[in-house]
């Protein structure tokens, strides 16, 4: 037997009443998991720090930045998953070069390029360029030369330069708003608009994404806001945390709300798709859907969350439940990702049965390749950190939105 | 005092609704979006466009189809790539269903149901419906897939990506990644023989007659003859695919 098709005669083997023969593998596995996994911290991170500059959430100032930095640390990474999936990835470009319009797919690369060139990086730049001047004046090294560069050669800290920078960046991050929903909405209409997948087939699909998307950007940010105060060693601005981790609550309860209705809706209906997808929930995602997804990932989330509205214990005791809550709320969102691309490719088209997946641990879409996807962000936000500190901004208040 | 204010929100009111109005008037005369349009306009095909008819009732479950699919179009042996297989439908008394395709049919099949609970058993070959909405074309984000202007759903091999999206789009089955090319594959109608006024080799081998394909807009062609006489179904026509596979005497229960 050819080794290379050991796994699909194992998985032909698990193979559960009937299913097309060429369904047998998984044409999307945990790198595409990866994809609006990643995507979805991207827009929920922007999301949350535009609460603070367009919506004025004034206790959200602390996170502005940070979360800025963390959507761009995960947004260069988000395409590399799609890109080591393909089967063909120095052809990867085509996608740019000559989309297909009808695909959906063939608009990512704009929908990415737009959001990370123009939003992100030049809100962040705005942010930055005057403190880039001033820190070049002091810093040494590698550090002074990246200051340098990276302020274009736009030298002017002054107050009325910075103004402008408010200004300009203040339009930016409004024209972000759109743009982030644009961007994960998008990847949920990428699973939406299948129409042969009644698992994915719901115009609920890009609304879901984006809700989820928030929550886990907000869960995000409020853990590495708080890692980063543990780090240094600085008591955490509890107002702030507790607005985040309010926010996150407001946020959960949408999403609950709309993936609730989804599914009683599919439910109500049931159409011919029903007895298969109801096998597939009470069976094949048991355990990532009802209990990693929805009550660990949702449930507890909304009542620990919940009952700190109401209660406030002790500042330390506060701190734990919210650090736990957002683990298991980014948990769950990762599995809600699982559910969405796996599970919808568990079942066949046919409806007549079930194929298997068995993550593998080594390989380009093994357990470690992906976990690295999940680490690189983290470095690359470590080294922004450094380069670009939030702490040693001068502080400012944002203008006011006019 | 209050006049020079009403006045202003007056203006402000004409401005608003001018700007309004115009927007609506110059988007209004965009043509709209391809995307839209696609699965709802009908190609219109003057010269030959294939279609695609199969005869159940014929159908003896050799798997010659199959097995000559394989040999002609370069398809891996092993038994999780298929441009086209045979399906065993068994409908029992109690009315639960048994669906069977040991290694697409290529071998043969034995019945796995004992004869006294059998209401009825019958073959279903697939294939590529080469529909003319195709999902699988709509959603290629490079344009490898493409339908031909004869009506046949190609692959330019040298183009894809290996995104995979068509697999997932297509409701039939019908495409796989081919694991030494790392494209996908399908069947392509042997449009190598087709231009060269050959059938496809799956018909070429069928001893039954069971599929046949042929001109759709010729109306005396064998094809059109077929779906015009007899009681023929399409696959999941909900989905609004535009299939051009018939199938004659499809049970319901087909998927």
């Amino acid at each position: 037997m050819n080794p290379q098709f050991e796994h699909l005669y194992e998985a032909l083997s698990k193979v559960d009443g009937y299913i097309y023969p060429n369904e047998i593998e998984l044409s999307w596995s945990i790198l595409i998991v990866l994809y609006p996994f990643i995507t979805g911290l991207v827009a929920g991170a922007f999301i949350l720090a535009s609460l603070e500059r367009v919506f004025n959430v004034k206790a959200l100032r602390p996170t502005y930045v940070i979360a800025l930095l963390t959507a761009f640390a995960f947004m260069l990474v988000a395409t590399m998953p799609l890109i080591f999936h393909l089967g063909q990835p120095l052809r990867a470009w085509e996608i740019m070069i000559t989309p297909h319009l009808t695909s959906a797919m063939a608009i990512f690369g704009f929908v990415y390029l737009w959001y990370l060139m123009v939003v992100l990086l030049l809100e962040i730049w705005f942010d930055y360029r005057a403190d880039m001047v001033v820190w070049s004046k002091d810093a040494k090294g590698l550090k002074k030369w990246l200051y340098k560069a990276f302020s274009l050669g736009i030298n002017d800290a002054s107050p009325e330069s910075r103004k402008w920078d408010d200004k300009l960046g203040y339009i930016v991050t409004v024209i972000g708003i759109p743009s982030a929903f644009l961007l994960h909405g998008y990847v949920g209409f990428i699973f939406g608009s299948i129409k042969a997948n009644p698992w994915w087939s719901t115009v609920m699909m890009p609304v879901i994404f984006l809700f989820s998307a928030m929550v886990s950007g907000i869960a995000l940010v409020m853990l590495v806001f708080m890692v980063l105060n543990y780090v240094r060693r600085q008591k955490i601005d509890m107002l702030c945390l507790d607005t985040i981790a309010k926010y996150l609550f407001y946020i959960i309860i949408i999403d609950f709300t709309l993936e609730s209705l989804d599914q009683i809706h599919r439910f109500y209906e049931a159409e011919e798709s029903f007895e298969i997808i109801s096998l597939l929930m009470s069976g094949k995602l048991f355990v990532t859907l009802l209990i990693f997804q929805i009550l660990l990932g949702m449930i507890i989330p909304l009542i620990t969350l919940g009952t700190l509205q109401f209660f406030k214990p002790k500042e330390k005791i506060r701190q734990a439940i919210y650090f736990v809550t957002g683990l298991l709320v980014l948990f769950g969102i990762f599995f809600m990702r699982w559910n969405v691309v796996i599970g919808g490719q568990l079942f066949s088209k046919s409806f007549y049965g079930f194929t298997s997946f068995k993550l593998s641990l080594i390989g380009p879409e093994g357990f470690l390749m992906a976990s690295i996807w999940l680490v690189i962000p983290f470095l690359i936000l470590a080294f922004l950190l450094w380069l670009f500190p939030p702490w040693k901004k001068t502080q400012h208040e944002h203008l006011p939105a006019e | 005092m209050k006049n020079v204010k009403e006045n202003q929100s007056r203006r402000k009111f004409i401005r608003n609704a001018g700007m309004t109005l115009g927007t609506l008037l110059v988007t209004s005369a965009i043509p709209s979006f391809n995307a839209v349009l696609f699965a709802a306009n009908k190609p219109k095909g003057k010269g030959v466009w294939y279609g695609i008819a199969i005869d159940i009732e014929k159908c003896i479950g050799c798997g010659n189809c199959a097995k000559s699919c394989k040999i002609e179009n370069d398809v891996p042996q092993e038994p999780f790539f298929f441009r086209n297989w045979v399906e065993q439908y068994t409908i029992k008394h109690d009315g639960s269903i048994v669906v069977e395709s040991p290694n697409g049919g290529i071998d043969g099949f034995t019945q796995s149901v004992p004869d006294a609970e059998i209401e009825k058993s019958f073959f279903v070959p697939k294939m590529c419906n080469h529909c003319a909405k195709s999902p699988c074309v709509q959603v290629c984000p490079v344009g490898a897939t493409f339908e031909t202007p004869d009506g046949v759903v190609l692959v330019d091999e040298k183009y894809c990506i290996g995104c995979r999206y068509c697999v997932q789009a297509c409701p039939y089955g019908c495409r796989y990644i081919h694991p030494t090319k790392n494209v996908v594959d399908k069947c392509t109608l042997c449009y190598h023989r087709l231009k060269k006024g050959l059938m496809p080799a799956c018909m070429q081998n069928c001893p039954t007659q069971a599929r046949i394909s042929g001109d759709l807009n010729d109306p005396e062609s064998e094809v059109s003859k077929f779906v015009k006489t007899k009681n023929v179904y399409v696959l999941k026509p909900h989905l609004n695919t535009g299939s051009k596979l018939y199938y004659n005497a499809l049970n319901q229960e087909v998927r």
